[in-house]
């Protein structure tokens, strides 16, 4: 539209795109790991620009997707435990199925649940309304995480009681680490994510290259910077040169921002955490420490995590999020599933690979 | 006696009886005229001649009050451009209030005030009314039902059927406002920035295009699901290929902003003052006289019907499709 800035420039565009054909020397597949990126793709058409021979790969960076059915079944069974108790979420959640319910459905039959977009208004909420418990989903990665963590600390310093969390965040890291350990794994590079490593900064994804020996490139969110971070994993293909490479170099620093993190493991510890898709990641969620146990809803209302239910019949979203297949190459995909009616988290979530897909129609016709 | 404008409403102010009969008197019927209350209203259709519009519609938007606009300014001028859209003068509407008990009769005042700026403005009546009241917790503050007649002036009949290849899509000023000024309204999000909704009344524009003889094959306002929504449906209904070009679409660097950082496509954010007009490549020049703030921000191509196409910013081809859901509820 009309902001047409440097990072939306079609004369720019076409000459990296132009570079892109002339660096792809055989099929190449590039995982874009965050839900962002896979919406921006999609929203800009940057498949259209790309050689057929250069396939781009959704991630397991979408946060709504990656949660896993036993989460949400416990967070909806906090809603079902008393009167008083508010659910408070972000909007994604609300549409996710969950064995014959949703948060949407449990809202319609009087369930209070609420929808925010930041955790300070949960937060704020809670203070408001003292007679009420309020219990915050917590999900994400790294980068939102700080802000809930920070949540809690107000939460313990202003006094405010009543509010609670159920962490189900997650780290990006262990993913990929599960991703390149796969015996399947054919993916050539990762365009990795620019939020998360705004917060990590680049010195954790160290392994990709030094043991896997696959091309990284961390992306800023513009068509530009995507094409740009493509351009930049083919010449480190091409080089065999292989590294971790920030583009999104106006935002990222390589040592990412040390008091985010500092908000966030003063109030989580890392511990092993279900993945949907993925089954257990080892060392790879953040759960509340001992210390602001008070504020935690798993302990609170004595959940046990229990085993994952299985993934809906036919729903491929594990395999998608692990980039085994195509959105499209899913037997629902478009057919019983559909973002009106969803089966699986990826349909669902405004950065899940299959809404993107089927949002901007990227399949054969 | 203190006027009934300094009053919260009760419950008995639906209940037929004197309460009632004031506040229509002292808020209703000053504001929005009339004085006769008949159980119908007589229509003289003397000097209206030719085929009549009908249409109707509900608004529901949450807060009643946002920048740029109130529920009963959204309400007439909803109104007058579902009829505009088909080429139609408005003559007469009818209102329906249901109001939930505890609300300002200030608050409703002002409201009925804007409606009837509106409905002089483009030269129509309020012909007809009424007014329910509900409990506290049992509605949203106030919701307002307005239908409205027309007469169709245009000598084409105007639809979303008659796009043909070769035509231009021209819109009257950027997209997106009134979606985000409501959202943002709404979610306390004013820090982003401040977004002014475009609701207005398209009548006087499109009164003037059809009188330059401009020749329009289509129109329709893209309210709820945007520009996307509504192009979608005359590509459907005009059994036709869309392409529009991203860079062309007049949009707010402020409502870019905010689409972005909620992670909204601008396509589909509801407009309330805004026209998609299709016009034959010819008549650009005339049409661009006669529509303020027009350009041209696509055509109709060859191509499969019923799909439309955005060029977007970086010069790749994606398809536009017709929004699931409501992204925002409760915007109008």
């Amino acid at each position: 539209m009309m902001a047409l800035r440097g990072f939306r420039d079609p004369e720019l565009a076409s000459s990296i795109s132009k570079r892109i054909w002339d660096k792809v020397l055989r099929p190449i597949k590039i995982m874009e790991v965050c839900g962002t990126h896979t919406m921006s793709i999609a929203r800009f058409g940057i498949r259209d620009l790309l050689p057929p021979s250069l396939t781009l790969i959704s991630g397991p960076g979408c946060p709504v997707c990656v949660t896993s059915q036993g989460d949400i079944e416990a967070y909806i069974g906090i809603g079902s435990a008393s009167d008083n108790t508010v659910l408070v979420t972000f909007g994604d959640m609300m549409r996710v199925p969950a064995r014959g319910t949703s948060l949407q459905k449990e809202r319609a039959k009087g369930k209070d649940i609420r929808v925010v977009y930041s955790p300070m208004e949960a937060l704020e909420m809670a203070e408001r309304e003292p007679e009420k418990r309020f219990v915050f989903m917590g999900i994400g990665f790294e980068t939102t995480a700080p802000a809930v963590a920070f949540s809690i600390m107000e939460a313990k310093r202003r006094g405010i009681g009543n509010y609670m969390v159920y962490s189900s965040h997650k780290l990006v890291p262990p993913a990929l680490l599960a991703i390149l350990s796969s015996p399947d794994l054919s993916i050539d590079g990762f365009i990795l994510p620019g939020h998360v490593s705004t917060i990590i900064g680049s010195d954790p994804y160290g392994f990709i290259p030094e043991e896997y020996g696959r091309a990284a490139v961390i992306a800023g969110f513009e068509p530009v910077d995507i094409l740009m971070s493509i351009e930049m994993i083919l010449d480190q293909i091409n080089s065999g040169d292989r590294k971790v490479e920030i583009q999104y170099k106006r935002v990222v620093r390589p040592d990412g921002n040390r008091k985010a993190r500092e908000i966030m493991y003063e109030v989580f510890e890392v511990g092993d955490a279900s993945w949907r898709g993925f089954g257990v990641i080892p060392r790879s969620g953040l759960f509340i420490k001992e210390s602001y146990s008070d504020f935690d809803a798993s302990k609170a209302f004595a959940l046990s995590r229990t085993e994952d239910p299985p993934e809906p019949k036919g729903c491929s979203c594990g395999d998608v999020l692990r980039g085994l297949i195509l959105p499209y190459e899913c037997k629902l995909f478009g057919k019983a599933c559909k973002p009106e009616s969803p089966v699986g988290p990826c349909m669902v979530s405004s950065e899940g690979s299959c809404a993107a897909y089927y949002k901007y129609r990227v399949w054969r016709e | 006696m203190e006027g009934v404008r300094d009053e919260l409403v009760l419950l008995a102010h639906g209940g037929g009886g004197k309460l009632m009969r004031r506040l229509i008197e002292e808020v209703f019927l000053e504001e929005l005229g009339g004085s006769d209350l008949n159980d119908s209203s007589i229509l003289d259709l003397d000097g209206v001649s030719g085929k009549l519009a009908f249409t109707t519609d509900a608004f529901v938007v949450d807060p009643i009050f946002f920048p740029g606009g109130d529920i009963g300014k959204l309400a007439i001028c909803g109104t007058v451009n579902d009829l505009a859209a088909v080429g139609a003068r408005p003559l007469w509407f009818s209102a329906s209030f249901i109001v939930e008990e505890g609300m300002r009769i200030s608050d409703l005042a002002a409201i009925a005030s804007s409606m009837a700026a509106v409905t002089r403005e483009v030269g129509a009546k309020v012909v007809a009314g009424d007014t329910k009241v509900v409990p506290r917790g049992k509605g949203g503050e106030l919701f307002i039902s307005v239908s409205g007649i027309g007469v169709v002036e245009s000598e084409i009949p105007i639809s979303g059927a008659g796009a043909k290849v070769g035509d231009l899509i021209l819109i009257n000023g950027p997209i997106g406002e009134h979606g985000i000024a409501v959202m943002l309204a709404r979610e306390n999000m004013g820090f982003i920035s401040e977004v002014v909704s475009d609701c207005a009344p398209l009548w006087g524009m499109v009164r003037e295009l059809i009188r330059s003889g401009c020749e329009v094959h289509a129109m329709r306002d893209p309210t709820r699901g945007g520009v996307a929504a509504a192009l979608n449906e005359i590509a459907e209904q005009s059994g036709v290929c869309i392409e529009i070009y991203e860079g062309e679409i007049p949009i707010r660097p402020e409502v870019l902003g905010a689409c972005e950082l909620l992670g909204i496509d601008p396509l589909e954010v509801a407009n309330e003052g805004k026209m998609l007009v299709f016009v034959p490549e010819r008549d650009l020049p005339i049409a661009l006289d006669h529509i303020p703030g027009g350009r041209a921000i696509g055509r109709v191509i060859d191509g499969p019907p019923g799909r439309v196409y955005l060029k977007t910013a970086i010069g790749a081809r994606r398809i536009v499709e017709m929004p699931v859901g409501e992204i925002l509820p409760r915007i109008c």
